[in-house]
């Protein structure tokens, strides 16, 4: 059995209670034990790194330590708290004093040796998409998906190393493993605003369209993300750009473990399918006429 | 954004803090302008990431400071990917916030900073954040108090916000990060 230590982030109980829930799911189902750091805190976000260095790579190197003690990876499921996990190892081992501000705010050394993996890489890296295709249950025939990977998995990608900086396939190749349709389009990658969604919506708003248009254009049923604040602005935001711009979209925006566990026969409220505020009933419906033909 | 630099008595001052902060060299920049292209934001702000670099590297004080893409900088890292020499731009953006709520800036009205505050006030106090808080401080100290409201029933009834703070976490080894980084202190 594959055992790592997985980092929930604080999403996990809040805004990503359905990323959380479907990674964990899956997990279960593809044979992986997930063990939780005890007492995890703040991987610091957005706004640690916006207002002092030291306090932001502190926070995260503070479960990092905690995970060293257990001797096994460390799974994050959350794109922005990979980001800052893999920011703190890079400036731990770049930096000297870095590492020694560090070692003073956590009252111990670390040395920026811990692996931080995506859940994404495990799927990929760890279990092979051979395994997952033995796995799936129920091919998402007919499903024409948009893969988002947005900024924070990929970028800078001297720091997360993940998959390829401009064109990325890990989810595409999931999505396409899973029997659904991987569609081709040129916003992948492209910024949703992330943080910005409080402070300044009608950024988010502006960006959001351009990107679910643009997965709409391309013939897209639904679009699948890893991220958090990528799941939230484009789900959320829809109703703001009806009443900005007119434009209806309608298009369910959902987690790529809630895809896999789609595949998988999972019931859909352990996936936290419901929370979504774009219902995903029509990609579901969708997927039993397939299946029904 | 035509921008006027003023004759500062200590010409390269905001440079070097910038520098000292974030540990890139300004100079490096050949203002290719590749940043600024790939720039989500730059059509939502009046400045863009190689001019930013460019007002640096001309001796720019504290009036550089007032710019908004300070604030509407998404650290989307675009920048970074894309340049020839490898100036990492989120680090000098972070230094530029930093030193805009230092030196007394003109911060816009969205008052991002105020965001960062109430959200690091729930992580010192809880060890992890606490959205639905963290956004009511927001909401307090701003004119936005309306937007997005009507939003807040919906996500509570389901769920997809959490209603009850965190708990579990390691909250002395936060508060002890808080205070050896000197952060919003005890008594903050």
């Amino acid at each position: 059995m594959m055992k790592y230590v997985y980092y929930p982030g604080c999403s996990a109980e809040s805004t990503a209670r359905d990323q959380y829930k479907s990674t964990l799911a899956v997990s279960r189902a593809l044979g992986m034990e997930m063990i939780e750091p005890k007492g995890w805190t703040c991987c610091g976000s957005t706004p640690a790194h916006q207002v002092n260095h030291d306090l932001a790579i502190s926070l995260a190197s503070a479960n990092l330590a905690k995970v060293k003690d257990m001797g096994l990876e460390m799974v994050v499921s959350c794109a922005a708290c990979f980001n800052r996990m893999k920011t703190a190892n890079h400036e731990i081992i770049s930096d000297a004093r870095t590492r020694d501000n560090v070692s003073d705010a956590l009252g111990r050394d670390y040395d920026g040796s811990v692996p931080v993996r995506h859940f994404l890489e495990i799927i990929i890296e760890d279990l092979g998409l051979e395994k997952l295709k033995k796995a799936v249950v129920n091919p998402l025939k007919g499903l024409k998906v948009a893969s988002y990977y947005g900024c924070l998995l990929v970028r800078p990608h001297e720091v997360t190393g993940f998959d390829d900086s401009e064109h990325p396939l890990y989810m595409d190749k999931i999505v396409g493993t899973l029997g659904a349709e991987p569609i081709d389009w040129p916003y992948k990658l492209e910024c949703c605003g992330g943080s910005l969604t409080l402070t300044r919506s009608d950024v988010v708003v502006k960006l959001a369209d351009q990107i679910i248009g643009m997965a709409k254009d391309s013939g897209a049923d639904c679009i699948v993300v890893a991220c958090p604040m990528c799941q939230l602005n484009l789900d959320m935001r829809q109703g703001d750009i009806l009443k900005a711009t007119g434009r209806q979209h309608n298009i369910p925006v959902i987690y790529i473990t809630q895809l896999i566990g789609l595949s998988l026969r999972i019931p859909k409220r352990k996936l936290g399918l419901n929370k979504l505020l774009t219902s995903p009933d029509k990609i579901i419906g969708l997927l039993s006429q397939g299946s029904s033909k | 954004m035509p921008l006027k630099i003023g004759k500062e008595k200590n010409a390269g001052y905001l440079k070097r803090r910038v520098e000292d902060i974030s540990g890139i060299k300004i100079d490096g920049c050949l203002q290719c302008k590749k940043c600024s292209c790939g720039c989500p934001v730059t059509s939502s702000s009046s400045s863009s990431p190689s001019e930013i670099i460019k007002l640096l590297q001309l001796g720019a004080g504290d009036e550089l400071l007032n710019s908004d893409i300070i604030w509407v900088c998404a650290s989307c890292a675009t920048c970074f990917s894309r340049c020839p020499m490898k100036i990492d731009m989120m680090a000098v953006m972070d230094a530029l916030r930093i030193l805009a709520v230092e030196r007394k800036a003109v911060i816009p009205e969205a008052n991002a900073p105020l965001m960062n505050r109430a959200l690091l006030k729930t992580i010192r106090i809880f060890g992890r954040t606490y959205d639905l808080g963290a956004m009511l401080l927001y909401k307090a100290g701003t004119s936005t108090y309306w937007n997005d409201m009507e939003k807040i029933p919906t996500l509570l009834k389901k769920r997809k916000i959490a209603i009850l703070p965190p708990h579990g976490a390691d909250k002395k080894t936060v508060r002890k990060i808080f205070n050896k980084t000197n952060e919003i202190k005890d008594n903050g």
